[in-house]
């Protein structure tokens, strides 16, 4: 937790434009993070803003850090034993890793959808009560139900599941299994949903819906996510970040980055010279 | 290129095929050993369950002979007002002697008088004393009453001992022979089921010793094991699994865990002895005891299995669970060990198993002893049902050859009936994916 105050001075990356000036205004803020797996140092001094309601896509080939980034925010690295976080993250100001700040909060401001598609083995209505549950977010059955539905409408599920609710989540395709981690996701009303490759496992029709659905949950939510398909990032991403051995190389409008790209690795990546 | 040109050949093209032939032989021999080693496991299973069986079977039955009683008061010793303890210590086996005496009339003297009423098993008064005390009323009366025959006589009507007197090993004299085959003419000696055998404990006596006492001790012994084991193990799992640091005490725990897995049980007897006997002054012979020393034996088994399969249970339900917000333990108890549970209770069942099927340590606490009544709770003194088939296979008396099937079958049955369970409980919490 090197920096806190405001005004920081400019760090070293070529991101340092794109940061805002005042981070309080950002939804996340990470100055100068640095991740470290045992020896060695997957994140190199991070500064990167994520503004609210806005789709920020990160992007970048295998074993660049975006996921490692990711997994910061809500603070999931605690799960690896040899992790190591340094540096400075924010979420609406707050440090997310302050010791005050207890990481079951946090996550429930920080919802996230992970790459394959993981309900919980129980029924679908289970799946999307269970984060109201365990908060203690409705006072009785019915505002629990409507909780779920209003969850599973948003994802874009309820006209398909709503006859079976009652049956195993695990038993929908793999899309509807998606949406339905979505719907898990919003069910507890974070602030952020982070994304780790949402539809890396999906097929073309089911990873379109899973898009609009992202396009949809802007209006309400701050999303971050992690993608290889750069034409996933360049559909449903207002800014893009993109990381190359652990660095942030350039962050920008996503429609800057692809049409008129700074650095010339990220010129590479996008061209599909390496990647 | 040289390759390519001679895979598309004639010649090249038969070697393909031929070894393509090979691989199809190796795999139908391999199938064929699989079988075969299927076969010969069946077989000796099959050997095994249709010996005892053979030889348990007609434990299960016993040769008794109807006799017309008349309840002498005289013989008995005892008049029809008198209390309880009166009444029961009344000479119900001289009463016994006296209907089989009358059915011979003229049997006289009293070498061959104590010749026929030898026909009788010690425990022939039992069921009349029954009689007299639920209603006093019937001293006096006649009644028809079924009796057990001595144990010589039940290995003779079962065929296990010559008939003929001459041949060695007979144990009836001619006369004897003779009065048996009257009776059986008369239509009064068959073989009727043996509920003495299934609900009283052991006796010297053949005829009057019985496997409950064994089988309560046994469940008794299993239920404290389960009781402390699976809780015990269970827990130390989850610990281990989910929330210690992998660190080198952890590592040293595993495997001082994995160790004690590979111990003699015997030496969890030892144990048993000098801690629980010695030091906490718990009594000789308690199921208590045998249930602790066995929850030693069982828990590294339990643990492991835990272990096994709380990993078994993909990461990314744990993720899902914790990226919800909720806490570790929220996410073991909600999610992980739902998840694991059936194969919990699968090691679970194992170790028990084990655990029933054990002899030696308890050897060691005591629980060798002769007892004869059936234990009324986990601290009274009992045997188990193994070191009762260990008790029984030791005796000489032929009859108790066939106690010792007969005991190995309710054991048996008693693994069955916890398998059974296992499995039900398993279906029950087995998940689809």
């Amino acid at each position: 937790m090197a920096q806190t105050s405001a005004a920081v001075a400019a760090p070293a990356t070529s991101a340092s434009q794109n940061t805002l000036a005042d981070r309080r205004l950002a939804k996340v803020s990470a100055r100068d993070v640095n991740v470290y797996y045992g020896e060695k140092h997957a994140l190199k001094h991070v500064d990167l803003d994520i503004r609210a309601n806005e789709v920020t896509a990160l992007i970048g080939p295998s074993g660049c850090g975006k996921s490692t980034f990711l997994r910061c925010i809500n603070r999931m690295n605690d799960l690896i034993d040899i992790a190591r976080v340094a540096g400075s993250l924010t979420l609406d100001g707050d440090d997310i890793y302050d010791r005050k700040i207890d990481v079951v909060q946090l996550r429930a401001r920080v919802g996230m959808v992970f790459q394959k598609p993981n309900p919980f083995p129980k029924s679908i209505y289970d799946n999307v009560a269970y984060g109201p549950r365990i908060h203690g977010m409705a006072k009785d059955q019915t505002e629990l139900d409507e909780i779920v539905m209003t969850s599973l409408e948003k994802a874009g599920l309820l006209a398909e599941v709503k006859d079976r609710l009652d049956e195993a989540g695990t038993g929908l395709s793999g899309g509807q299994q998606q949406r339905l981690c979505i719907a898990r996701a919003i069910a507890v009303s974070p602030e952020v949903i982070l994304m780790d490759e949402p539809c890396s496992a999906l097929d073309p029709i089911a990873t379109a819906k899973v898009e609009e659905l992202i396009d949809e949950l802007r209006e309400n939510f701050t999303i971050v996510i992690v993608t290889h398909s750069m034409q996933q990032a360049a559909r449903v991403s207002q800014r893009t970040a993109f990381f190359h051995l652990g660095e942030l190389v350039e962050v920008g409008d996503t429609e800057q980055i692809f049409t008129n790209p700074q650095h010339p690795l990220t010129q590479g990546y996008i061209t599909g010279r390496f990647g | 290129m040289t390759e390519m040109v001679e895979q598309t050949s004639a010649p090249a093209a038969d070697a393909v095929t031929s070894r393509l032939k090979r691989r199809y032989a190796a795999e139908r021999r391999f199938q064929f050993m699989g079988m075969a080693a299927i076969a010969v496991a069946l077989g000796f299973l099959a050997l095994l369950l249709v010996s005892i069986f053979a030889k348990g079977a007609s434990a299960f039955v016993q040769t008794q002979v109807q006799l017309e009683v008349t309840f002498d008061a005289g013989i008995l010793g005892v008049a029809p007002g008198a209390d309880r303890d009166t009444l029961a210590s009344g000479d119900y086996l001289g009463l016994a002697k006296a209907a089989l005496w009358s059915r011979f009339p003229d049997v006289s003297g009293r070498a061959e008088k104590r010749q026929l009423a030898a026909l009788l098993s010690p425990s022939a008064g039992d069921a009349l004393r029954d009689m007299v005390l639920s209603d006093p009323n019937v001293i006096g009366s006649t009644r028809k009453v079924w009796f057990p025959v001595s144990d010589s006589v039940d290995m003779t009507n079962k065929g296990y001992l010559p008939r003929d007197p001459a041949v060695e090993g007979a144990r009836l004299n001619a006369a004897q022979m003779g009065w048996l085959q009257s009776l059986e003419d008369g239509g009064v000696l068959t073989k009727r089921f043996n509920w003495q055998f299934v609900t009283t404990g052991d006796s010297r006596d053949p005829t009057q010793a019985g496997v409950w006492g064994a089988v309560v001790g046994s469940f008794y012994s299993v239920l404290v094991t389960l009781l402390l084991s699976f809780p015990l193990g269970v827990a130390t799992a989850v610990y281990l699994e989910e929330f210690a640091p992998k660190n080198r005490w952890t590592d040293l725990i595993e495997v001082n865990i994995n160790n004690l897995a590979a111990v003699p049980s015997i030496v969890f007897g030892l144990l048993g002895l000098a801690v629980f006997l010695a030091v906490f002054g718990l009594p000789r012979s308690a199921p208590m005891v045998g249930g602790l020393v066995l929850t030693l034996m069982t828990l590294p088994t339990i643990i492991i299995a835990a272990r096994a399969s709380l990993k078994a249970v993909p990461p990314s339900i744990r993720e899902a669970a914790l990226g919800m917000g909720s806490s570790k333990l929220q996410m073991v108890t909600d999610h992980v060990l739902p998840l694991a549970l059936p194969g919990i209770l699968t090691g679970t069942i194992l170790g028990m198993a084990r655990a029933l099927g054990e002899s030696a340590p308890l050897l060691m606490i005591g629980m060798v002893a002769f007892i004869v009544d059936v234990p009324s709770g986990p601290m009274d003194p009992a045997t188990v049902l193994p070191v009762q088939v260990y008790l029984w296979a030791d005796s000489s008396e032929r009859a108790f050859v066939e106690k010792t099937s007969a005991a190995i079958i309710v054991l048996l049955l008693f693994l069955a009936v916890m398998n059974l369970a296992a499995i039900l409980l398993r279906k029950k919490f087995e998940r689809r994916w």
